[in-house]
């Protein structure tokens, strides 16, 4: 993994000028006559980085999917905190990496600038070379995706998010199909460059919410409400071998396990 | 090994050839065997060549309009919903027309030259290709087209930058069927009325009982097929190398 580099306070520094709130309003899903949630309210504290964890199938993905403007089948409002909607200041990671199989990795993270036209910008080409050296990947760029190990795909994938530089951040399980080992170097290194935005995380892993967050929420029942969020002291990436955080993962696992006992799963509607 | 395995197949399937004559003692103008054929070869290679360039074009030139024009409708069906609803049923209810029962009619309004034939090729690798493409188009990963949205791509640059290249592939197995369907079309076309060609000359050669010279023929003939089909083969490996690395991982 790349140390600090000035350019990376740089990013940070950006991206929090402006970073807003994310409010999210009356969310209702249904699905095969079974309701899901409804009327669910959701505030992500600006430049913040919030987790949200709860059961498989539950709706975290479809909260997501809202609030990146994905999910039709969502009812809903998301906008900042002065109503204005937020097109065009999200940046989304999903839990596959979705590189594109026929193009090198300094191509897949220009992909943004690429299908908006502007992929010939020399500035934003010195962006994505800076970045991809950030995430530890300069003598990878030129390679293809099967190329490279899942480890490396998913860091080339952070880099593709962070080029967009858009002040709110929706990560889906981004690190959930790496080793632990991968993951936790992942997190640190996510943490470190999302700094100063508002971030939403939904994630299945206890630590990575604690390592993370500076709010962590449990999404349970049906339907589904969200629980008073738990407030981990200090500023992320937390080491995990802190006490309090410790006695907090154990706190979560309880919260989680009470929330999958808390009837039959429901159907699963996506991962 | 494996470079001398098809010369070895190829010499296998001669003497087998060789041996259903011996075995059969079928006569020369029912069977003739791979000696008389080689003779034939050597003996009419001039004209053998000459038709055989009718055909190649023919097929060459069918080749070119059917996959230009496949492309051109599944990007259209993919780009249009309009034509998805509107055309794509034709587009399937025309299958159920043999192409080859129209082969008297294209003839008659196209002549007996070359433009029958390309038509004839052109509308039998049509469908497998625009089929294939649009297949392809139309099963892009849900994930990067949700990934192109956040980014805020265009339509056509969505189309142009992810779903043409994702289908890539799809459309080359389409190419492939393309190529081994083409020369069909052209030889029933020459077969059907025509003063050239491959399948004219074996016509001809059928008359007259030169059923040497008619096997001559088809040897050309499968020879330009096969030839074909591995130029194509390469070309479209070439252009979608991400297959090979997927190749690998499996």
């Amino acid at each position: 993994m790349p140390g600090g580099s000035p350019s990376v306070s740089h990013e940070a520094a950006h991206g929090s000028q402006d970073a807003p709130a994310v409010v999210l309003r009356d969310a209702g899903l249904s699905y095969g006559g079974a309701v899901l949630f409804e009327r669910l309210e959701l505030t992500l504290a600006p430049g913040r980085t919030t987790c949200l964890l709860g059961p498989s199938g539950i709706g975290k993905t479809s909260l997501l999917r809202l609030i990146a403007g994905l999910a039709e089948e969502v009812s809903g409002t998301a906008s900042d905190q002065r109503g204005r909607p937020l097109a065009g200041r999200i940046a989304y990671m999903a839990q596959q990496d979705l590189l594109l199989p026929w193009l090198g990795l300094l191509d897949n993270v220009l992909l943004g600038p690429r299908l908006r036209g502007e992929a010939r910008d020399p500035v934003l080409i010195a962006r994505a070379r800076a970045l991809v050296a950030e995430v530890g990947l300069t003598a990878e760029a030129g390679r293809r995706p099967a190329q490279l190990s899942g480890g490396m795909r998913q860091r080339a994938a952070l880099a593709r998010t962070l080029l967009e530089d858009r002040p709110v951040v929706l990560m889906d399980e981004p690190f959930a199909s790496l080793d632990a080992i991968t993951r936790f170097a992942l997190q640190g290194l996510a943490a470190r460059l999302l700094q100063g935005r508002t971030v939403l995380l939904v994630t299945h892993d206890p630590l990575e919410a604690l390592r993370l967050g500076h709010a962590v929420l449990v999404m349970r029942g049906r339907p589904a409400r969200l629980e008073a969020p738990l407030e981990p002291s200090g500023a992320p990436p937390r080491d995990p071998a802190e006490p309090a955080l410790l006695h907090m993962q154990g706190e979560l696992l309880r919260r989680l396990t009470a929330a999958r006992n808390d009837e039959p799963a429901p159907r699963q509607v996506g991962p | 090994m494996s470079r001398l395995r098809p010369l070895i197949i190829f010499a296998g399937l001669i003497a087998l050839w060789q041996l259903v004559v011996w075995a059969s003692g079928a006569a020369p103008y029912i069977l003739p065997g791979p000696d008389r054929v080689a003779l034939a070869l050597v003996a009419r290679a001039g004209e053998l060549a000459r038709h055989g360039a009718v055909t190649a074009a023919e097929i060459l030139l069918g080749l070119a309009c059917g996959t230009l024009l496949g492309c051109a409708s599944a990007l259209l069906l993919a780009a249009a919903r309009p034509a998805r609803l509107w055309l794509l049923p034709v587009l399937v209810v025309s299958q159920a027309i043999p192409v080859f029962a129209l082969a008297p009619i294209l003839v008659l309004w196209l002549g007996y030259g070359l433009a029958s034939k390309v038509a004839m090729a052109t509308l039998i690798i049509y469908f497998p290709v625009t089929a294939a493409f649009f297949d392809g188009l139309r099963r892009t990963e849900p994930g990067w087209l949700d990934l192109a949205r956040t980014m805020g791509g265009s339509r056509l640059a969505v189309l142009r930058q992810i779903r043409v290249p994702a289908a890539l592939p799809a459309l080359a197995s389409g190419l492939r069927v393309a190529a081994a369907v083409a020369p069909i079309g052209a030889v029933v076309g020459e077969w059907v009325g025509s003063s050239a060609g491959l399948g004219y000359l074996m016509l001809h050669a059928n008359a007259r009982l030169q059923v040497d010279v008619m096997f001559a023929a088809l040897f050309v003939l499968a020879l330009l097929a096969v030839a074909l089909y591995f130029a194509i083969d390469r070309g479209l490996r070439r252009l979608t190398p991400w297959q090979a690395d997927e190749a690998e991982r499996f």
